[in-house]
């Protein structure tokens, strides 16, 4: 505990110094909460479209995200396995820990532009925003709760009713206005203000090395990691060992497919920097070795993808480059904004 | 006296065509005592649970499956939406938003009413085992379909459209239980049953003073026969969408049948 609140100090001491704007902004201006479709990015899947957008559903939404009740002992909120000052990644777990101290199976994944994605988790399972919740709350490895407790619970706190209320018109409590409040909260995290987003507005330019790490992106990282949002959401066998601790054969578990064993979803590469360990286990602590990986790691098997069956050679420069501009994807609009922290703490 | 004739019968032709347009409306003379005027009435349906020709004693009652297996049955569930209803003349009205948890361990749901059924003689009914494939995709929804009822997996998302569970001393696991979570909406997957079980020459008659009601019969014996013979020494766990799913879905296709109707 005390490792983890020198941890928090030092990553706090870290941001507050790099940070350009210390300003706190208002509370919440009306305003910023808005549906965003930035000029070029493709149509979103999720529109909001019968789950308006509101203020008030949005912070239902985010108390909801940073409530503990949401699990079993009520220790556990969805804010502890994503930290919004990692782009809401799990800094320093590679498996994501669940009550009672239980291991997960898998590394929780960053959260940020939501409404793109056409389905949900490491291997897809989960086909709309609004259900995806359900899955952590009730897997016995997470949150480990019922949605009827979770409703009973809720009901006993009292402000809940008053926000439920200003949220949807009246101060019932269903599992529907819960997960859409946790859509409104989590879909409108979005992120598209890199230092990479401003070059592409020629707003700003890349030095030297990032430009030439973009050219080097391009040519060999691109085709999975597709501009503008950085995945074209395709599952892909990156050419990993299987973790024979976790035998976790991906995509393959939810279609029974054996062409899909071992595919994965491909993770955006936006706000990369923050967002270590990496891969679906978070074998991986630094972009260093995952660029070695894709290098010298590949392993060849059946469903390797094609791309990568002579992995991705590159020189000790060009991986150099390339993470200077991965380190442009991050968002520090996104990462500051202060309408995503827990408003209790 | 002419004149006024000649109003009433436009007006109640009026009256016809916005029902007939329009079925997904409800109407306002549900509640309408005047039973020489209703134009809607309801219709009951009431599900009873069997195995073969025994009704179905949850837990303590065995029963043998056509591959010769005993089993106890502790859960039986499925869900009945989709709702359309012929009349003699074969028009149609389909049941709005008609979705139906059948579950036959909690006896308030193996009977339900359908309300705002325009008034007529019925001789079909079509509905389907299971939950259409655009309530699988399209996020969090209420009532019969909320996904705190139990029948929606949450790592990979779908409708449970049947359960079935029990114990068998003949079941090839270790516990001797034996779970069937019969699911999968797209593509090969698919386990989507439309059903048509025969009103046998019958009709339901629904008036603003009469509501009928259609009494099925759920026969667990067809979930384990025609057309794969289910043995539970090797089939005792299904609990996602395949192949294994997809048989005893093909079984279970024609496990309800009209007992009788009442008028």
């Amino acid at each position: 505990m005390k490792q983890k609140v020198a941890y928090i100090v030092l990553i706090t001491v870290l941001f507050t110094q790099c940070k350009v704007d210390p300003e706190i902004k208002p509370a919440l201006p009306a305003n910023d909460i808005r549906v965003v479709v930035p000029e070029g990015w493709p149509k979103p899947h999720y529109n909001f479209e019968n789950n308006p957008l509101t203020k008030e559903g949005f912070i239902l939404g985010r108390s909801l995200f940073y409530e503990p009740a949401l699990s079993r002992d009520n220790t556990i909120s969805c804010g502890d396995c994503h930290q919004h000052f990692v782009a809401f990644a799990n800094a320093g777990h590679s498996l994501s820990h669940g009550v009672n101290g239980q291991l997960g199976n898998r590394n929780a994944p960053p959260l940020f532009n939501l409404t793109w994605h056409p389905y949900f988790m490491w291997d897809g399972g989960i086909n709309h925003i609004e259900v995806q919740p359900l899955a952590p709350i009730t897997d016995p490895l997470e949150m480990d709760e019922t949605m009827e407790n979770v409703i009973a619970k809720l009901k006993n706190k009292s402000n809940y009713r008053k926000m439920f209320k200003d949220a949807f018109g009246d101060d019932s409590i269903t599992t529907q206005r819960i997960f859409r409040a946790l859509a409104q909260f989590m879909g409108a995290m979005y992120s598209y203000q890199s230092k990479y987003d401003m070059v592409k507005k020629g707003k700003a330019t890349f030095s030297a090395a990032e430009q030439r790490g973009y050219n080097l992106f391009v040519q060999k990282c691109a085709i999975c990691h597709k501009e503008p949002l950085m995945t074209d959401f395709s599952f892909r066998n990156n050419g990993l060992s299987v973790n024979p601790a976790l035998q976790d054969s991906g995509r393959m578990r939810i279609t029974g497919d054996p062409n899909d064993r071992n595919k994965f979803k491909v993770p955006s590469l936006r706000n990369v920097a923050l967002t270590s360990p990496y891969m679906h286990d978070g074998r991986f602590e630094t972009l260093e070795q995952v660029l070695d990986h894709y290098r010298f790691g590949i392993v060849q098997s059946p469903t390797l993808d094609t791309l990568l069956q002579n992995g991705i050679p590159m020189s000790d420069q060009e991986k150099q480059d390339i993470i200077q501009f991965l380190y442009t994807l991050t968002d520090y609009e996104f990462i500051y904004d202060k309408k995503f922290d827990n408003p209790n703490r | 006296m002419k004149k006024i004739a000649l109003i009433i019968s436009a007006l109640s032709v009026i009256t016809f065509t916005n029902c007939k347009k329009d079925p997904a409306e409800p109407s306002n003379n549900n509640n309408n005592n005047n039973t020489n005027t209703a134009t809607t009435g309801k219709l009951i349906l009431t599900f009873e649970a069997m195995f073969g020709d025994s009704a179905l004693v949850l837990n303590n009652k065995t029963y043998v499956t056509a591959n010769g297996d005993s089993v106890k049955i502790s859960t039986f569930k499925y869900y009945i939406s989709n709702i359309t209803l012929t009349k003699t003349d074969n028009s149609t009205y389909t049941v709005p938003e008609s979705y139906y948890l059948v579950n036959h361990n909690t006896s308030s749901t193996v009977s339900f009413t359908l309300n705002n059924i325009p008034v007529g003689q019925y001789k079909a009914i079509k509905m389907l085992i299971g939950v259409d494939s655009a309530r699988n995709v399209s996020g969090a929804q209420i009532g019969a379909l909320d996904p705190a009822n139990g029948m929606f997996w949450s790592w990979s998302t779908g409708y449970i459209m049947l359960k079935l569970e029990g114990k068998s001393p003949q079941s090839g696991s270790a516990s001797k239980n034996f779970f069937y979570h019969i699911g999968g909406f797209s593509g090969t997957n698919n386990v989507l049953k439309w059903i048509t079980p025969s009103f046998n020459s019958a009709t339901a008659n629904v008036s603003g003073s009469m509501t009928p009601k259609i009494h099925f019969k759920t026969d667990i014996s067809e979930i384990f026969k025609t057309p794969n013979t289910i043995n539970l020494a090797t089939t005792y766990n299904v609990t996602m969408p395949g192949p294994m799913a997809k048989m005893i879905a093909d079984n279970y296709a024609d496990m309800i049948t009209v007992e009788h109707i009442h008028n």
